[in-house]
């Protein structure tokens, strides 16, 4: 038994119970794995967005020049975001549809702010595969439901940019955003 | 492992003695595609195209480096760098249209190889491991392609890297967050294109040792052969080289005469004017479509326009666009014929080319038409009969149908007679033989 010697004590050495060995084993083997797991966590949280693209996370935009039935394009995140100043026919419009009837239920009212019902802020994207949907710009078809349509699939959203028609599943996303002053919005 | 009739390698001069002692790599190679490796003396020209799928991968690395040495991955000069390649770099104008159409090429040549697997049945055992290895070879290529189409950053590449990443976000939970996360932001931006412009030079070369896995694999049984029936004796084979290397020359010169002249004379054939506009995150081109050779993958995921029972449409399409893919990964085990090549096997035949064939010519149309009718109907009857073949015909068409008879040997095949099936016992239908006999009876 001279190799067992100092490793094991003699009633295990019998070959009965846990080894002093199998425990550093255990130990040794469990130290490298949670270090292996720990050392992919910056391998994998490297590709996660960047402080800089993090910071560029808000934006303020002058809503001042948006006349009654217009909307501008803005840039948020990098992608596009709609700003509609909707006019009283486009609200009346979009409170008469019966919010149970939509395929993503809610009402303008939820997709805007108190008393700021006329401005529709939303991201220009496509819920489908992201797709920029026309209908902001000027002279820009806006669908059937005269929101905006996307050309990609022919999804298309109706003046609360609710979805009506089409692949994508859900309605144009409103980002957090406030009021900074009556002429002046923070997106993000 | 070889046959036992295989050549041997035997270094003549002092040096080759030397360095085969140690390091036997000429052997390997000697082995592997020289005199050492017997291959069935029947292979057709469609066993040209493994060979041409490595044509193709060499031509992609070797233009590739070159690009990378005047491109730079970064958004605000990406697209300018490749119109530098174009117009400035000595030759760089032939390096990018090598590349570009370099992988359509491959593309051509890997769905050849892909369908001459499926027709001979080239996936069944022994070489059910070889077939694997190829899925994985071509997901991997799929995912080189896309990466590469983005680097020049025009309006195409953005917004198809958008729309693919875009996928991502239709599975359940995590789907927005790892979106998020693949591209480093919240729409492709350098971020996305430097980490495409590294793992697509990183790709190939785990193409590369996948390639060398996928030839290994395939080295242990041998090459399969148009008949499918296995190699027996010596003259069911010759010798690699100089056989199939002077064959396979002539299948690189052929390939290589079609390749020079869509290179030098339609160039952008295969290719979308859109990707000469610089790319634009405010606006979507009108029709966004992807590279020709995703067109049938592309026209199963656009299929699916309504909700599957509690599946949403867009998860749907996406579930069903990689199955469309892993169930090749299950053909060994769903045609369970043991009569490999498509000539033995009338119904499988059948539809094969009337069934298959067709449901990939629909595919690959609608896959590049717009988004409307009648294309959608045809993808979604296009895509019921491509998951149907494989999950339903297959399984039933190799349990009930009845082969015809199969050659004794190569050599029978290809000479009418083989010496050595004097000795084997005659053919019988295979209800009249032995084999289905109770035990009890003898």
């Amino acid at each position: 038994m001279a190799q067992d010697a100092g490793t094991d004590t003699p009633e295990l050495a019998a070959g009965e119970g846990v080894r002093r060995r199998d425990f550093i084993n255990i130990a040794a083997v469990s130290a490298a794995g949670v270090g292996g797991v720990i050392t992919l966590l910056p391998l994998v949280s490297q590709m996660a967005p960047s402080a800089d693209v993090l910071a560029e996370s808000s934006v303020e935009i002058d809503i001042s020049q948006i006349k009654a039935g217009q909307a501008i394009k803005g840039v948020f995140r990098k992608q596009p975001v709609f700003i509609r100043n909707l006019t009283p026919a486009e609200i009346a419009a979009a409170n008469k549809v019966p919010t149970s009837s939509l395929r993503d239920p809610q009402s303008l009212a939820e997709r805007t702010k108190p008393g700021k019902e006329n401005w529709l802020i939303t991201m220009g994207v496509c819920t489908h595969l992201g797709c920029v949907p026309l209908g902001a710009g000027e002279g820009e078809v806006k669908g059937e439901f005269g929101g905006y349509f996307c050309p990609c699939h022919g999804s298309s959203y109706d003046t609360a940019a609710r979805i009506r028609k089409g692949p994508a599943p859900l309605n144009l996303e409103v980002p957090e955003y406030e009021f900074a002053s009556d002429t002046v919005v923070k997106i993000g | 492992m070889s046959f036992p009739w295989a050549n041997e390698y035997k270094p003549q001069a002092p040096l080759m003695r030397w360095l085969d002692e140690k390091l036997p790599l000429p052997r390997l190679v000697y082995n592997a595609i020289g005199a050492g490796y017997p291959v069935p003396r029947n292979l057709n020209y469609w066993w040209n195209f493994g060979i041409l799928a490595l044509v193709c991968l060499t031509i992609q690395i070797v233009t590739g480096i070159i690009l990378a040495m005047h491109y730079a991955a970064n958004a605000t000069v990406a697209f300018d760098s490749v119109e530098h390649i174009m117009r400035d770099v000595n030759w760089g104008w032939m390096m990018r249209y090598a590349h570009a159409n370099g992988a359509s090429a491959f593309f051509v040549v890997i769905y050849i190889h892909i369908f001459r697997g499926f027709f001979y049945g080239s996936y069944k055992a022994p070489r059910e491991m070889v077939w694997l290895l190829g899925v994985v070879i071509f997901l991997l290529m799929m995912a080189t392609a896309f990466m590469g189409y983005v680097l020049p950053w025009g309006q195409m590449s953005f917004w198809g890297a958008k729309v693919i990443t875009g996928l991502f976000s239709a599975i359940p939970f995590v789907g927005e967050p790892l979106q998020t996360w693949l591209l480093g932001g919240f729409a492709p931006d350098n971020a996305a294109l430097n980490r495409f412009f590294s793992l697509h030079y990183l790709l190939p070369f785990v193409i590369v040792g996948v390639v060398v896995l996928h030839i290994w694999a395939l080295h242990i049984p041998g090459s399969s052969n148009p008949t499918g029936v296995e190699v027996k004796s010596e003259s069911d084979t010759v010798p690699f080289h100089p056989y199939f290397i002077v064959k396979d020359g002539w299948a690189v010169g052929a390939f290589l005469f079609l390749y020079c002249a869509v290179l030098f004379f339609a160039p952008n054939m295969l290719g979308h004017p859109d990707n000469y506009i610089p790319a634009n995150p405010m606006s979507t081109p009108a029709h966004i479509v992807p590279e020709w050779y995703f067109w049938p993958f592309y026209a199963i995921l656009r299929a699916f326009t309504a909700d599957f029972f509690f599946i949403p449409a867009k998860l749907m399409g996406v579930l069903a666009m990689f199955s469309a893919i892993l169930v090749w990964f299950f053909l060994p085990w769903l045609d369970k014929s043991p009569v490999r090549s498509g000539h033995y096997r009338p119904t499988f035949r059948k539809f094969f080319w009337f069934g298959l064939i067709p449901t990939m010519a629909v595919l690959f149309y609608c896959g590049g038409a717009p988004a409307e009718e009648p294309y959608v109907m045809l993808s979604q009857i296009a895509t019921a009969y491509y998951f149907l073949h494989f999950l339903v015909i297959l399984p039933i068409v190799s349990s009930v149908e009845r082969p015809d008879p199969l050659p004794f040997s190569i050599t029978e095949a290809v000479l009418g007679k083989d010496h050595d099936s004097l000795l084997a016992p005659q053919a019988v239908p295979v209800e009249k033989s032995d084999a289905l006999r109770p035990a009890a009876a003898n």
